[in-house]
C-alpha cells in the first residue's frame, strides 16, 4: 500500500507529463512556424544593382528605323555590359569581365528590351536603371552569405566581393519589394523564378475541382439525409463506400487518375484539368460527411413546419432544409477546398510536376501546383532556392488561413442559426 | 459535328420548352383549377426532353466507344436524331400537359433519381480505384510472380538483374519497403503516441476550461498544415538536426534517415491522435470516474486504472487509423526518406517507403508496359489493402466500444 505522500508525488508527476506533452506539441508547431518564417521572409525583398544605361542608337538602331521587329534583335547584353563596365573601368582581363557581368541577372536585357519596346525614343538618350543582381550577390547583401567566411568556403569571391563592396558605398546597391516572386513563373535562376504559374495552376485545379465536387457532394449529403430509405442495401452500401474513400491515402487517387483519366479517357498529362478531377475524387467525402452533419443538426420543426403547411418533402428539403444547412456545408467544403489545396501527392502521379516557365492559360495547359512548386525548390540545393520554398510555403499557408478563417466564420453562423 | 455545339443546342431547345410548358398551362388556369402551378409544367418539359436526348448521346458515345466503326459514319446524323428526340419527347410531354397533370410529382421524381445518381458516384470511385488497381496489378503479375513480389528481399527496379532477362528489368522483391514503412510509422507513432494521448489527458483532465478552449484550436492547426511544408521542415530542420547530434554522439546518421522522417511524421500525426483519443475519453461515463474518485484514488490513478482501461478499445482503434495515416503519407518520407531499398531496422540508416517508391517509378515515366510502371500499381494494391484492413478493424473497435457506453 502506497502511502499518501508517493501518491501524491505520483499525481504531481503525472500532470507534469500532460503538461510537458502538450508543450511539446505547441514548442514543435512554433518551431515549424519560426524555422519557414526565418528563412522565408527575406524573399520578399529582392536586391536590384542600379545601372546608367546608355541606350546607345549605334548597337540598339544603327539604320535609324524606329522599327521594333529590328530593334527587338539587338544585343541587348551589351547595353548591361558597357553600363558596368563604366563604373568598374580597371577591369579589362576578359576572365574578370565575365565575372562582373555576371553580379547581374540574365533577366537584365529582358528588362531593358521592354525598356526600349514601350519608348522607342529613349534610343539615343541614358537613363538611371534598377536591374536585377544575381542571386548570390542578393544571398550575400541579405546575410544568408556571410562575408567574413575564408574565400573558398563562400560564393562570392574577394574580387566579387569588393565589387559589391564599391557598389554599395556608391548607392548603386539596394533591396526592394520582390515583385518577381509573385509575376514569374518558374525559372532555373532563383532571383528570377515566382510562384504565379504555380499559383494559377492550383487556382485552375480547384475550380475544377469545386464544380465537381460541391454540388455533387451535396446532392449526395442530401439524397442520403432527406431522402434515402433506411435500411436498404444499396443505400448501406454507398455509405460504407464513402466512408471508405474517405480513409483513402491520397497517392492512390493519384494511380486512379493516371490508370482512368490519363490511359483510359487520355485527358492531357501534366493539366490542372485532371488535377482538378483526381483532387475533386478526394474531396468528394470531405465534403459529404460534414454536409450530412449539417443536414442531421437541422431541427426536424423547420422540415415538419413545411410539410405541414402543405409543402412536398422535394420543397420542404430545398426550400427549407438546405438552406439554413448551407453554411454548415459551406463550411466543411472550405475546409475539404483547404486539404485539396495543400495536397500534392496525386499530382505528382498525374505528372504535375515539370520545370514549367510559362504561365499556364488554360485548364489544358501543362502546369504545377502550389504545393508541388515547393516541393519542386525544396529539392534544388541553391540558397536562394530555399528562401524562395519558405517564402512559397509563407504564401500557401496564408490561402489556408483566410480559407479556414471563412470556415470558422461560416461555422459560427451556421451555429447560430439553428439554435 | 462537335458534342459541345449540340449540348449547346439543347439547352436553347430546353429553354423554349420551359416556355412552352409554361404558356400552356397559364391558359389552362384560367379555364379551370391546376394539380401543379404552371413552374413545374415548364420545367417538367424542358427537364424530361432535355434528359431523353442527353441520355441518347451518352449511350451513343458509350457504343461509339465500344464497337468503335461501326457507329462513327452515322456520326453526322447523331445532331438530327437528338432534336427529333428531343422534339418527339416535349410533344408527347406537351399533350399530356392537362388540368390535372401530377407534373410536380414527375419531376419530383426525377429530382429523386438525380441525386440517387449523384450518391452512386462514391460506389463508381471504388470501383475504379480498384479495377485501375488491380487491372495494372495483374499485367505486372504475369512477368512477376506474387510471391516473387511479396515475399523477395531485393528492390531494385531501375537495373536489369540479367541481360536475357525477358519483360523484366529489375528485382522486384518489397520486402525492403515493406519495413522501410513500417519501421518510419513505427517512428512517428512512438512520438505521435503518448504525446497525442497524454496531452489529450492533459487537456480533457488537468487543464481550466480557458486554457483548453486555447490549446486545443492552436493543437489542431497542425493537422491542417500541408505534408509538403512537414517534408521541408524534415529536409531543413531535423534532418540535419539529427545528423548533427548523432555525430556529437558519436553516431553515423544518414542525411536521409529513418529516424527524420519518422520524427516528423510523428509530429504530423499528433493532432489526428489526440483528437480521437479525446472523444474516446470524454465518451467514458461519469459515473465511473466519479465512482472512483469518490473512494478516494488520485486523479491520476483515476485516469490510469478507470478511464484509460475503459476507453482502451477506442485508444487502440485511434492509434490504427494513426498508423494507418503514417502508411499512407506521401510527402514527408518522398522529401526526407531515402529512395535506396535498404532492408534494416537501423533507424539511423535511409530506408525507402511503399509510397516513395510509388512515386519513384510513376514520375516521369510514360510507357505503360514495363513491369517497373507496373509495379507502382502492385505497390498501390498493397497500400490500399493494408490501409483499407487497418481502417476496417479500427472502425470496428471503436464501434464496439461506443456500442457498450450507449
Amino acid at each position: 500500500m502506497n502511502n499518501l505522500k508517493s501518491r501524491l508525488a505520483k499525481e504531481k508527476r503525472f500532470e507534469l507529463y500532460g503538461f510537458i506533452s502538450v508543450f511539446l506539441a505547441l514548442s514543435l508547431l512554433s518551431l515549424l512556424f519560426i524555422s519557414i518564417f526565418s528563412q522565408g521572409y527575406t524573399a520578399f525583398e529582392e536586391t536590384r544593382i542600379q545601372l546608367k544605361i546608355n541606350f546607345e542608337q549605334d548597337i540598339l538602331d544603327p539604320g535609324h528605323t524606329k522599327d521594333w521587329s529590328v530593334i527587338k534583335k539587338s544585343n541587348f547584353n551589351l547595353l548591361v555590359k558597357n553600363s558596368l563596365s563604366e563604373i568598374f573601368p580597371d577591369t579589362t582581363k576578359r576572365k574578370q569581365k565575365k565575372k562582373l557581368f555576371k553580379l547581374i541577372s540574365s533577366s537584365a536585357e529582358y528588362q531593358l528590351r521592354n525598356e526600349v519596346k514601350n519608348n522607342l525614343n529613349i534610343i539615343g538618350t541614358s537613363k538611371k536603371l534598377w536591374v536585377l543582381a544575381d542571386d548570390d550577390v542578393d544571398m550575400l547583401i541579405k546575410g544568408h552569405i556571410k562575408r567574413n567566411l575564408p574565400e573558398d568556403e563562400r560564393r562570392i569571391d574577394n574580387k566579387e566581393l569588393e565589387w559589391i563592396v564599391t557598389l554599395e558605398s556608391k548607392k548603386y546597391i539596394d533591396k526592394f519589394f520582390n515583385k518577381t516572386l509573385f509575376t514569374n513563373g518558374d525559372s532555373a535562376e532563383p532571383e528570377q523564378s515566382g510562384v504565379l504559374g504555380a499559383l494559377i495552376g492550383s487556382l485552375f485545379a480547384l475550380t475544377i475541382t469545386l464544380a465537381l465536387s460541391f454540388p455533387i457532394g451535396v446532392a449526395t449529403a442530401v439524397y442520403l439525409e432527406e431522402f434515402a430509405s433506411k435500411n436498404n442495401k444499396f443505400i448501406d452500401f454507398i455509405e460504407v463506400n464513402i466512408n471508405n474513400l474517405a480513409a483513402v491515402p491520397s497517392i492512390i487517387f493519384g494511380l486512379l487518375g493516371l490508370a482512368i483519366f490519363l490511359n483510359f479517357f487520355g485527358m492531357p498529362r501534366s493539366a490542372p484539368l485532371v488535377g482538378g478531377m483526381v483532387l475533386a475524387v478526394m474531396t468528394l467525402p470531405r465534403i459529404i460527411i460534414p454536409s450530412r452533419a449539417a443536414l442531421k443538426s437541422v431541427p426536424p420543426s423547420i422540415k415538419e413546419g413545411a410539410l405541414g403547411v402543405g409543402a412536398s418533402n422535394v420543397q420542404a428539403v430545398f426550400h427549407h432544409v438546405v438552406p439554413v444547412a448551407l453554411p454548415g456545408m459551406l463550411t466543411g467544403t472550405i475546409i475539404g477546398m483547404a486539404q485539396a489545396l495543400g495536397e500534392s501527392a496525386p499530382l505528382l502521379i498525374i505528372g504535375m510536376v515539370a520545370f514549367i516557365v510559362d504561365i499556364p492559360q488554360s485548364m489544358t495547359d501543362p502546369s504545377t501546383a502550389l504545393p508541388i512548386q515547393i516541393y519542386l525548390w525544396a529539392d534544388t540545393p541553391e540558397r536562394g532556392f530555399v528562401e524562395r520554398t519558405s517564402a512559397a510555403i509563407m504564401v500557401l499557408l496564408l490561402f489556408l488561413i483566410v480559407m479556414n478563417s471563412l470556415a470558422v466564420y461560416l461555422r459560427k453562423k451556421f451555429e447560430k442559426d439553428i439554435n | 459535328m462537335n458534342i459541345s455545339t449540340i449540348l449547346i443546342f439543347l439547352s436553347l431547345l430546353g429553354i423554349s420548352a420551359y416556355y412552352a410548358g409554361l404558356k400552356k398551362s397559364i391558359t389552362l388556369r384560367k379555364k379551370s383549377f391546376l394539380h401543379s402551378t404552371p413552374i413545374y409544367h415548364g420545367a417538367l418539359l424542358a427537364v424530361n426532353s432535355s434528359l431523353t436526348s442527353i441520355l441518347f448521346l451518352i449511350i451513343w458515345i458509350i457504343l461509339e466507344k465500344t464497337f468503335l466503326l461501326e457507329l462513327s459514319s452515322f456520326r453526322n446524323y447523331l445532331f438530327t436524331i437528338s432534336i427529333i428526340i428531343f422534339l418527339l419527347t416535349a410533344f408527347v410531354t406537351f399533350i399530356k400537359i392537362k388540368h390535372n397533370f401530377k407534373a410536380r410529382d414527375h419531376l419530383e421524381k426525377i429530382i429523386e433519381y438525380f441525386l440517387l445518381c449523384c450518391s452512386s458516384i462514391a460506389i463508381l470511385i471504388t470501383i475504379g480505384i480498384f479495377l485501375s488497381v488491380i487491372f495494372e496489378s495483374s499485367r505486372f503479375f504475369e512477368s512477376i510472380s506474387i510471391t516473387e513480389f511479396l515475399f523477395g528481399t531485393h528492390w531494385s527496379p531501375q537495373i536489369p538483374i540479367r541481360e536475357d532477362q525477358v519483360g523484366s528489368s529489375g528485382a522486384f522483391g518489397a520486402i525492403p519497403l515493406f519495413t522501410g514503412t513500417f519501421l518510419i510509422a513505427f517512428i512517428a507513432m512512438c512520438v505521435a503516441g503518448p504525446i497525442g494521448l497524454m496531452s489529450a489527458i492533459y487537456l480533457s483532465e488537468y487543464a481550466s476550461k480557458k486554457n483548453r478552449a486555447i490549446i486545443k484550436p492552436i493543437t489542431e492547426i497542425l493537422a491542417g498544415i500541408p505534408t509538403v511544408v512537414y517534408g521541408f521542415f524534415a529536409v531543413v530542420v531535423v534532418a540535419p538536426f539529427v545528423r548533427d547530434t548523432g555525430e556529437y554522439l558519436g553516431l553515423d546518421i544518414a542525411s536521409e534517415s529513418a529516424l527524420a522522417a519518422g520524427l516528423v511524421m510523428g509530429i504530423m500525426i499528433i493532432p489526428f491522435v489526440s483528437s480521437i483519443s479525446d472523444d474516446v475519453i470524454n465518451a467514458v461515463p461519469q459515473n465511473l470516474k466519479n465512482g472512483s474518485l469518490g473512494i478516494g484514488a488520485t486523479k491520476s490513478e483515476t485516469i490510469l486504472k478507470v478511464i484509460v482501461p475503459a476507453a482502451l478499445p477506442g485508444i487502440i482503434g485511434g492509434l490504427l487509423l494513426a498508423v494507418s495515416r503514417a502508411i499512407g503519407e506521401t510527402m514527408i518520407v518522398v522529401m526526407a526518406a531515402g529512395m535506396s531499398a535498404n532492408l534494416t531496422a537501423n533507424p539511423f540508416e535511409a530506408v525507402t517507403t511503399v509510397t516513395v517508391q510509388i512515386v519513384v517509378l510513376l514520375v516521369g515515366d510514360q510507357e505503360f508496359d514495363s513491369p517497373k510502371t507496373l509495379a507502382a500499381f502492385a505497390l498501390g494494391l498493397v497500400l490500399f489493402f493494408v490501409t483499407l484492413i487497418l481502417n476496417y478493424m479500427a472502425l470496428y473497435v471503436v464501434r464496439k466500444y461506443r456500442e457498450q457506453y450507449e
